[in-house]
């Protein structure tokens, strides 16, 4: 089954893994911005890895017929850094017009700090002025429902923003109704231990469906499975799901999420 | 909510998720049995003693036959959350 990984961290992967993923049925994908494992220096650190996103990255996808889309922000572990955010925020127009971009992505919060909300807000005001699409990451583990709640209060009390053009990622059993209730699309990451397996991620589909519900891999430089989407597609498969249902997480929804995005133009495998 | 159910019945899922199951409960009672045999060198701090609580509330939901068990596990492992965090952090 053809699919699209909505979150992956390509930069952080081999050449073989695209060939793999390729392999597995990947056509295209999304890579938000997000922390590179050390904290940036300089807004010029940024700059040259938004050369990355939006210039080596598709053509490296591009080699195994898989569409390279991205995102474009500073992560919210760095947020602390207010002034090298505000910075690197004021720079992201240099790139919102790269053929290949979604919109403003993975902002959230991380520790649940002043300061990572104060940065969260400016990025919501980037993505309204120039009109783009937002991708939310949320915090791990006991910081989730917290953070999730918080980034929620932001984003609705900004009668800017239409939730229909917001997908909060790293949903989990205790987040995703609110998200979903909310109006907003929801990811749910199939990462090890710290986020979501096929397995559970399969049982939210059962309880919430399909509508507004993507899956991803956050394939990344820590220990994680760039090929997790499929996994969830035979795990759908094992239980007797419809195609047509297994089709709409991985494949539809990502493709009337992004659609939004006037840079969007995904070709469909003939 | 919608529930999208699959054409398998109870005993189906117990049956084909039962040696998964068997080896997650045996990994939780050897973990356990690991952290009695380690002993005590020094008094548990707060952050430790609040991690056993956390560990015997989640079995004890386990044990609960409650519905919705993964969602009130995750409520347990959370920070709460402050409705007037804004106000809180002058934003």
């Amino acid at each position: 089954m053809d699919y699209i990984d909505p979150h992956i961290h390509m930069v952080s992967r081999t050449t073989d893994d695209y060939a793999t993923l390729a392999r597995m049925g990947c056509v295209a994908m999304s890579e938000p911005a997000f922390w590179a494992g050390y904290d940036r220096g300089s807004v010029d650190g940024f700059r040259d890895y938004f050369r990355q996103l939006t210039e080596v990255e598709p053509r490296r996808a591009a080699q195994f017929g898989i569409q390279h889309f991205t995102w474009l922000c500073i992560n919210a572990k760095e947020a602390e850094n207010v002034s090298l955010s505000r910075d690197v925020i004021a720079m992201i127009p240099e790139f919102i017009d790269a053929p290949n971009v979604l919109g403003i992505g993975e902002i959230g919060l991380n520790k649940n700090t002043k300061n990572e909300a104060t940065v969260f807000l400016e990025h919501i005001d980037l993505a309204m002025k120039f009109n783009q699409l937002i991708l939310i990451h949320t915090p791990h583990l006991e910081d989730k429902y917290q953070g999730t709640r918080m980034i929620l209060d932001m984003l609705t009390s900004d009668s800017r923003i239409d939730p229909s053009r917001v997908l909060v990622d790293h949903v989990e059993e205790h987040t995703i109704g609110e998200v979903l209730d909310r109006g907003f699309w929801a990811g749910m990451t199939l990462y090890p231990v710290t986020k979501c397996t096929p397995e559970r991620a399969a049982d939210m589909i059962e309880r919430f469906g399909g509508q507004r519900l993507l899956a991803n891999s956050a394939g990344d430089w820590g220990p994680s499975k760039p090929t997790a989407v499929p996994d969830l597609i035979f795990e759908l498969r094992r239980r007797g799901h419809q195609e047509s249902l297994i089709r709409k997480v991985v494949y539809d929804n990502p493709i009337a999420f992004f659609s939004q995005s006037k840079n969007f133009h995904f070709l469909p495998r003939r | 909510m919608s529930r999208l159910i699959s054409d398998r019945s109870a005993d189906a899922v117990l049956n084909e998720s039962f040696l998964e199951l068997r080896a997650k409960l045996l990994e939780v009672a050897a973990t356990l049995d690991r952290i009695d045999r380690a002993g005590t060198t020094q008094p548990a701090t707060s952050a430790t003693a609040n991690r056993r609580s956390q560990i015997q509330g989640a079995i004890e939901v386990l044990l609960s036959g409650e519905p919705d068990r993964a969602a009130t596990l995750q409520q347990l492992f959370s920070r709460e959350y402050q409705p007037d965090w804004r106000t809180e952090m002058k934003l």
